[in-house]
Order: C-alpha cells, then sequence, then structure tokens
C-alpha cells in the first residue's frame, strides 16, 4: 500500500471520527467543544517544532522560531479557555 | 518507534478528550487527559528520532531557540487566556485559532523552502562533479588538451541529462508533498488572517463591516492568481512564488473576513477552526506526523460539522454567509414601515408583572454579554424563584458571537442549566408564558422571520417569544441593532420596551421585587 494511499485511509476515518463525536455533543456545551477542539490543532507545536529543529539557514530559523511561538500560544491559550469555560460548568452545577 | 508510538497515543487522547465533551460531567477530566497528551507528546518531539528523513543534523541553537519559543508564545498565550473576560471569550478563541493556522502555514514556508535548496543543490552538486572530473583530466593529460576539451564537452551534455533525471525524479518523489505543503498554507494562511480579522472585530477594534465594492470579483480574481502562483511553486520550487503566493493568500483572507457582521461570527468562527484543523492535518502529511494527521482531520470534520449546524440555525447556506454582506444592503429596511410604535414601561410595573406571574423564560442576547448583566440577572431570577415564579432561560443557537456563547455566560453567572432550554424545547412553552424577558437580543426573537417574505432573515427559526402573555424587552436605545433590520416585536401590542443599559435594568427590576 502506497503511503498516499494508508494516508487516505488516516484521513477518512478521522473525518468520520470527528463527525461523529460532534453529532451527539449538546447546545450546552458548543463552546467547550469549539475551544477544545482549538486546542487539539495546537498539536500543530510538534510540526512546527520539527520544522525549526532541522532548520538550515537564518530565515527558516526565523519563520520557524515564529511558527513554533504561535503554535504554542494556539496550545496554552485553548487549553486555558477551554479549562475555565469547563469549570464555569461545574461551579453552576455546584450551586443547585 | 516508540516516538512514533507516543504520537499515535496523542491522537488517541485527543479522540477521547474530546469525546468526553460531549457531556457536561465528563468534560472537564476530558481536555485535562487532552492537555497531558499534548506535553507528551511536545517532550517526544525533543528526542532526535521525531525529525523527518529530510533533515539530519539539527543543531543546538535550534534547541534554544525551540524552549524559547515555547517559553514565549505558551507563556503570553497562558496569561491572557487566565486574564480574559467571559465576555471576550469569542475573540481570545479567534485570536488562538489564528495563531494555529499562522503555525501550520509557517510550517509549509519552511518545509518549501527547504525543497527549493534541495532542488538548487541538484545542479550545484553537478556542476561541481564536473569541474572536479575536468580538473582531474586536465592534471593527468594536459598534454592532449583538445581530446580533454572533447571529453568535458561530452560530459557537459551527460550531466545536464543527469541534472534532468534527478530533477525529474525529486518531483516524483516529493511532488506528493510539495502539493500537500502548498495545499495546507492556503488554508492555514486564511484561517490565519481571516481569524486575526475576526478577532479585531469582536475585540472592537474594528468597527464597521466594510463594504469592498464588487467584492466576489475581486476576490475571485485574487483567489485565481493565488491558485496560479501555487502551482508555479509546486511546479518549480520557487522563492518568489512562494512569497507572492503568502502575501495575496494573507490578503485574501482579510478580504473574505472584512465585511462579515457580528451576527455571522459563530459561522465564521467555527469555519476557521475547522479551516486550521484541516491545514494542520495537511502539514502533518508533509512532515509524516501521524498526531498532526489525526487530531488536525477529526478536528477539520468536527469543526465542519459545527459550522453547518450553526449556518442551519439562521437558515443560511455557508456560502450566503460568506459571500453576501448580511444586513448591509439597505433594501430590507426600507422595504417595510413597521407601524405603531414602541410603548415604554418602567422597571417598578415590570418587576409586578414578573412577581405575580406563573412563567417568566428570560431570552439572553448578545447584548447581555456587552451588559455583563448575567450576574443580575440570575439574582433576578432567583428572588423570582423564591416568590414561586417558574424561571426558565431560552438560547437561541446562535445567540452571541460563538457557538453556546450564552451558555457560557449564565454557566459564569451560576445558573444550573437544567433551567436552561434550547430552542425547540422552549417554543411551545411561550403561549403558557406571562412574562418572557428579552435582554439585548434581536434578530433572534424577530417574528418577521416567519412571516415576512422579503426579510433578509426570512426563514430562520426563531424564539417565538411574540407568543408570551407580555414581552418586556431591556434595550438601549431606539436603534435597530447589529443586523439592521426592524424587528416588528417591539412594536406589538403586547410588547413592551424597558430602554436602558442590561445591567442597570437588571439593578433595577432586583430592586422593584424587593419593594413588594
Amino acid at each position: 500500500m502506497t503511503i498516499e494511499l494508508s494516508a487516505l485511509y488516516i484521513f477518512m476515518l478521522a473525518a468520520f471520527t470527528g463527525y461523529e463525536i460532534i453529532s451527539r455533543v449538546p447546545v450546552l456545551l458548543h463552546t467547550p467543544l469549539m475551544s477544545g477542539s482549538n486546542f487539539v490543532h495546537g498539536i500543530v507545536v510538534v510540526g512546527a517544532m520539527i520544522a525549526l529543529l532541522g532548520a538550515e539557514t537564518f530565515m527558516q530559523q526565523l519563520i520557524g522560531f515564529i511558527a513554533v511561538a504561535m503554535a504554542a500560544g494556539n496550545a496554552a491559550g485553548g487549553y486555558v479557555v477551554t479549562e475555565r469555560t469547563l469549570e464555569m460548568f461545574n461551579k453552576s452545577k455546584g450551586d443547585k | 518507534m516508540y516516538i512514533n508510538l507516543c504520537y499515535f497515543i496523542t491522537a488517541i487522547v485527543f479522540i477521547i478528550g474530546l469525546k468526553k465533551m460531549s457531556s457536561p460531567k465528563t468534560a472537564a477530566n476530558g481536555i485535562r487527559w487532552a492537555g497531558a497528551a499534548m506535553i507528551l507528546a511536545t517532550l517526544v518531539t525533543f528526542f532526535p528520532g521525531a525529525l523527518h528523513s529530510v533533515s539530519q543534523d539539527s543543531r543546538f541553537a535550534n534547541y534554544v531557540l525551540v524552549v524559547l519559543a515555547l517559553g514565549v508564545g505558551g507563556g503570553l498565550a497562558w496569561v491572557s487566556g487566565k486574564k480574559v473576560k467571559t465576555t471576550d471569550l469569542p475573540q481570545m478563541i479567534a485570536l488562538y485559532n489564528g495563531l494555529g493556522g499562522g503555525a501550520a502555514a509557517a510550517i509549509a514556508a519552511v518545509e518549501l523552502m527547504r525543497y527549493n535548496s534541495m532542488v538548487s543543490s541538484i545542479g550545484n552538486q553537478a556542476q561541481e562533479a564536473q569541474s572536479q572530473l575536468g580538473d582531474k583530466l586536465l592534471a593527468s593529460v594536459d598534454k592532449v588538451s583538445g581530446a580533454v576539451q572533447q571529453i568535458t564537452n561530452g560530459s557537459q551534455q551527460v550531466i545536464e541529462s543527469a541534472v534532468n533525471q534527478v530533477t525529474d525524479k525529486f518531483y516524483a518523489d516529493n511532488g506528493t508533498a510539495i502539493t500537500l505543503a502548498v495545499v495546507g498554507a492556503l488554508i492555514g494562511t486564511v484561517a490565519f488572517s481571516g481569524s486575526i480579522i475576526a478577532w479585531a472585530k469582536l475585540d472592537g477594534r474594528m468597527k464597521k463591516s466594510i463594504e469592498i465594492p464588487s467584492r466576489n470579483l475581486v476576490n475571485l480574481a485574487l483567489f485565481a492568481a493565488i491558485i496560479l502562483f501555487g502551482i508555479v511553486v509546486i511546479k518549480s520550487c520557487s522563492l518568489f512564488a512562494l512569497f507572492l503566493f503568502f502575501v495575496l493568500t494573507l490578503v485574501f483572507g482579510v478580504l473574505v473576513t472584512v465585511p462579515i457582521g457580528g451576527a455571522d461570527m459563530p459561522v465564521i468562527i467555527s469555519l476557521f477552526n475547522a479551516l486550521t484543523g484541516l491545514a494542520v492535518a495537511f502539514e502533518g502529511l508533509v512532515i509524516g506526523n501521524a498526531a498532526m494527521m489525526i487530531a488536525g482531520t477529526v478536528v477539520g470534520s468536527a469543526g465542519t460539522l459545527l459550522t453547518q449546524l450553526m449556518a442551519k440555525a439562521m437558515n443560511r447556506s455557508l456560502a450566503n454567509v460568506l459571500f453576501s454582506g448580511f444586513g448591509n444592503s439597505e433594501s430590507g429596511a426600507v422595504a417595510e414601515e413597521t407601524e405603531g410604535s414602541m410603548k415604554e414601561i418602567d422597571a417598578e410595573d415590570v418587576g409586578v408583572m414578573m412577581a405575580y406571574a406563573e412563567q417568566v423564560v428570560i431570552v439572553p442576547g448578545y447584548g447581555m454579554a456587552v451588559a455583563q448583566a448575567q450576574h443580575k440577572i440570575w439574582e433576578l431570577s432567583k428572588m423570582l424563584i423564591e416568590k414561586g415564579v417558574k424561571v426558565k432561560f431560552a438560547i437561541h443557537p446562535v445567540a452571541g458571537r460563538m457557538p453556546g456563547h450564552m451558555n457560557v455566560l449564565l454557566a459564569e453567572a451560576g445558573v444550573p442549566y437544567d433551567v436552561i432550554y434550547d430552542m425547540e424545547d422552549i417554543n411551545a412553552d411561550f403561549n403558557k408564558t406571562q412574562v418572557a424577558l428579552v435582554i439585548g437580543a434581536n434578530d433572534v426573537v424577530n417574528p418577521s422571520a416567519r412571516t415576512d417574505t422579503t426579510s433578509e432573515i426570512y426563514g430562520m427559526p426563531i424564539l417565538d417569544v411574540d407568543n408570551a402573555d407580555n414581552v418586556i424587552v431591556i434595550k438601549r436605545g431606539r436603534g435597530k441593532g447589529f443586523s439592521g433590520i426592524e424587528n416588528p416585536l417591539f412594536f406589538a401590542d403586547n410588547t413592551r420596551m424597558l430602554f436602558g443599559d442590561g445591567q442597570k435594568m437588571a439593578e433595577e427590576l432586583i430592586q422593584a421585587l424587593k419593594e413588594l
């Protein structure tokens, strides 16, 4: 099996998984779900690190640095916001 | 091997984490799991084995830079995320999302630059080999220079054809990866500049929805140029074309987002979220990283579904949101003169009305977020509940500026979620409701969406507050609100207007109840 074909399989299965996960989420949790998935694509930090670690020229280092900083911002910010939102939901449950 | 296993585990845990977010009980746990997986993936990447085949030697300086960038980017985002007020959440999510898209695009840039240097080194190496060969031949057989000339001339052709062969093989081997990198760069860059504009708009840094003359035509031309430069990059790895490609794509993202109004923000934010996920998946494929591929695709498809849900809640297609200015055209507002006048009421009367009602339904909108009135509103509701009034909250799917925005605000104020109702569950309840209190909502309660076929929002599902015995609307002024669409609800016989800031009015209502 070629790499392209197996990648296609991954895409298809992952797309289906994503669709299945969200189709059962209540409206109540739309914001944490969105910011949670926002956090999950923060995994781009791994790719940015690989790009920067392999950088050979100054230009590649510069762009790689920006990539890692932005990706880390995505991951850290996404996490904090999601956690804070979910804490609010927990708090409101406790008030009853 | 172990490193790839770790990436695989990360992807699985992400999926489990997102799955846990489908219930309020397990959601907090879900994000912590995902957070731990992210840390694992980040740590593992420091090991040399994580580098993909293209880059062999990683310099020490690069490690220092990685740690520095992680600290700066992560630290700033962490602090800003802790400080941000709940009303400002939509723009922060847009901003973090934009960063992710930008990072994906930047990865593509680095990778494509690497491919460029690989291609140009093919020719250089061949030249070097040829001149070395020539030198050697000259040194050993300098007596028969004519023959040497012939040999090197001959070898010139041989080398040229060899270079061509190697270059062809390079593109045959890497063509797919280069194409994927370019497509990912396109998507990521649009998500980046688009999200930044969305952030600026939500944060009030960019006030108006700017109309660009014949923008669909401009955008189309721009997109065609982007595709053209993209193809040049794919065919030749030209750095110049790559630069132009990025500049045009940045502009494209800006132009697409600039005319989009606040009411459409829930759709646009979740769309850009999905796009970033997709861009991450593409770059994951380029780098050969399974975690990025799987996580990116999951987010991409989940985000696409959420975008569709949002668009459906407004009875509009995604294309309609993107390509037609909403509430910007004059026709809708002028076409119909609403009859009657707005009838004002004061807080004391509303207090009495609510205190003796059986059921009160509160309909919050973006205006409540702006006024930060959610705490006061819940305080008011608790007083009503003590008096034996049944209080319910009704939330429209696109109320506010992001999916689920109102739910977050009410949760922050401590409203238990069993008194919060979705549109489908509450609509039949309005005719058993004595008082519907609308605070800072407008289009989502506009009855012309049901009746007026000429209205821009005709067909959009709305909360049927006009079926309640009395409708009280808390509103800052007499204006038409964000979309600029006339709302006949405000002129209806059973509607009374309470003009003023949401928080101040809620406070006055609380006072009125206390004095009873």
